[in-house]
């Protein structure tokens, strides 16, 4: 794009900066115990964490990535759509409300709540760094190629900044400032992307058929079918499905925002908003992609480079000038800061929360003394992340998002479910649940055509002549059956009678956020 | 305590019920898109007018579905079971974790 352009996004995002960089000082001044540091003091309304639930979920992934593929592909973007959507009514009808009554900071705070604490917590820090590190790698690389993209700004440069700003939020303002700025970032992503649709609406009567149909003029009536770009096989489409759907439910990041919260009842409200803003964000994605198709043209946006990425801004550059373009480019930036400071926050409150607290310190450690790990786990983070962008600098890491609700979904979603509904769950169940299903995703993505192929650059043929060769792209539908199946039969090979004795207990306080015992010390 | 406790088990039974036939809606809705998608392209890509597909509008619906599924269990849960779960928790004395 031209430097013009360039210029006024560049002041957009100065203008971000500087706005979220305050609210992180406000946030900072009020952090002074774990409670805010973790969870913002449980003081965020339903509405605020609906919207913040949003900000942490809405990728650039899903803006940039969806569009584009909407853009050059027409239907098959919806798939990737409604997947990502509909795993949020299961966060809300299955586990939302225990979750915030029986925890405290991480999910895996409701895994051990009635099992021996060591072992669980130590498998569910190995759960959850899967997820977020491969999310991060994702994000860190999309920023870098993104960032480039937008605002001609180098590779490594890109993933440092977004790192050291990102590392700002969470070290100084913790979840407050990292919740504020997913409010601000939602806003403004929600904001932006309705203007665009109403734009392109109103090029069309403010009938989207007519703006399907025009598509389907220029370029055939196969956009608004079905295509092979998403759905290869249909084992690979219920596989992706069920790792879509099911994975939401197991990503820490998400899972650890309905602590912000102060009761189930806000917990419960706050879910259903999120629905509500993303369902509508990807509705409306769907029309800026067929927007892009018509107005932008599918051969401008494939010489812009990015695979497709560019569409919705070049989108805003036909529809709105120049001061259009560098706003969706900067809220493209804060889509990506926002989500990778949720990821780190999470990942910070495994190691030090899960790992240091309660492992290694057997749950005795001052404030200060977690406060300190805390902030130590959340900068070896940042920099993590920022090494991992750079050692992944021009690989491709589409597959990294599948593979990581894929381990989702089979590490932390079996655990979490059993714990919460199953009386006769095991520590052993639960810890074998989760490594079975963590270590089997990165196998059989490994010896499958995710990587064997795509990555690698094996002959198909070969591969499948190969005894040790797995057909999937994406293995859920294998990795998270076993996990539960072997959380299943290990519980039930040896019994665990006081992690039965306190299910009676565990449910009463998953309902009412107490055990109902008058004298307990630890309420 | 008896009565409420009951109260309590029978509301808790309900929520389960509720929560399992909602999500096995959902899944049926979306697997069933995902289905057709995998092995009736045909079918989905019936036009019902000029431009509207019948993919494009199942893949809306199901969005719609899921806003529809939550909004009646909050709208149940908001109602009828906070106010027995509250109920009990007066009784015993305790209303909600202080923190």
């Amino acid at each position: 794009m031209s430097a013009s352009s360039n210029w006024l996004a560049i002041l957009f995002f100065f203008i971000f900066i500087s706005l979220t960089l305050a609210i992180t000082w406000w946030a900072a001044r009020r952090t002074k115990t774990t409670a805010h540091f973790y969870a913002a003091g449980h003081g965020i309304s339903g509405f605020q964490n609906g919207l913040a639930l949003a900000g942490d979920y809405m990728s650039a992934a899903s803006f940039l990535g969806i569009a584009g593929l909407v853009a050059l592909n027409g239907f098959d973007g919806l798939i990737y759509s409604t997947g990502w959507l509909v795993g949020w009514p299961i966060i809300l009808f299955l586990i939302a409300e225990p979750l915030r009554n029986l925890g405290k900071y991480t999910f895996a705070d409701v895994v051990a709540y009635r099992l021996n604490q060591k072992p669980v917590r130590i498998a569910a820090v190995i759960g959850t760094m899967s997820v977020v590190l491969t999310y991060l790698i994702a994000q860190m690389v999309g920023a870098g190629t993104l960032i480039k993209l937008l605002f001609d700004l180098d590779y490594t440069v890109a993933v440092v900044i977004v790192g050291c700003v990102m590392m700002t939020y969470v070290l100084f303002g913790g979840m407050i400032a990292t919740t504020w700025v997913q409010i601000i970032k939602a806003g403004l992503l929600l904001g932006g992307a309705f203007a665009m649709a109403l734009l392109v609406l109103s090029k069309f009567g403010f009938n989207p058929a007519s703006l399907f149909a025009k598509a389907a003029e220029a370029y055939g009536g196969k956009v608004l079918e079905p295509g092979t770009k998403v759905v290869t096989g249909a084992w690979d489409a219920v596989s992706l499905g069920l790792a879509l759907m099911f994975g939401t439910a197991g990503l820490p990041h998400i899972l650890m925002r309905f602590y912000t919260v102060p009761d189930a009842r806000q917990a419960r409200q706050s879910v259903v908003w999120a629905t509500v803003w993303i369902g509508s964000f990807y509705l409306i994605t769907f029309i800026l992609g067929f927007g892009a198709m018509v107005l932008v043209t599918p051969d401008v946006i494939l010489k812009a480079g990015g695979g497709g990425n560019m569409a919705a801004p070049l989108l805003a550059n036909a529809l709105g000038g120049p001061a259009l373009f560098g706003f969706i480019c900067a809220v493209a930036f804060a889509t990506i800061l926002a989500v990778v400071a949720g990821l780190t926050l999470s990942g910070a409150a495994a190691l030090s929360h899960d790992f240091w607290v309660s492992t290694v310190k057997g749950g005795k450690a001052t404030e200060d003394e977690q406060l300190l790990v805390a902030r130590i786990a959340s900068v070896i983070l940042g920099v993590c992340a920022i090494l991992l962008g750079i050692v992944f600098q021009g690989q491709n890491v589409a597959y990294m998002v599948g593979l990581t609700f894929s381990i989702a979904a089979s590490a932390n979603f079996p655990a979490l479910m059993l714990a919460i509904f199953w009386r006769r769950l095991t520590t052993a169940g639960a810890v074998s649940s989760i490594l079975f299903g963590a270590i089997g995703t990165l196998l059989l993505i490994y010896l499958g055509p995710t990587i064997q192929v795509d990555l690698l650059k094996n002959d198909p043929v070969w591969l499948a002549q190969q005894w040790w060769s797995f057909p999937l792209k994406n293995p859920c539908i294998v990795t998270m059956s076993l996990a539960f199946a072997v959380g299943i039969v290990v519980s039930l090979l040896k019994p665990e009678p006081t992690s039965e004795q306190a299910f009676a207990e565990m449910e009463r306080r998953a309902m009412t956020g107490s055990t109902g015992l008058a004298a307990n010390p630890a309420e | 305590m008896p009565d409420t406790e009951s109260a309590l088990h029978v509301v808790a039974a309900t929520r389960l019920r509720l929560a399992v036939v909602l999500t096995t809606i959902m899944l049926v809705l979306y697997f069933g898109f995902i289905l057709l998608v995998a092995f009736d392209k045909p079918l989905l890509s019936i036009l019902l007018s000029p431009g509207l597909s019948l993919g494009i509008l199942l893949g809306a619906l199901v969005i719609v579905s899921a806003w529809v599924l939550s909004f009646i269990y909050v709208i149940w849960a908001n109602g009828h079971y906070d106010r027995t779960v509250a109920a009990a928790g007066q009784v015993a004395g305790h209303v909600g974790r202080p923190s």
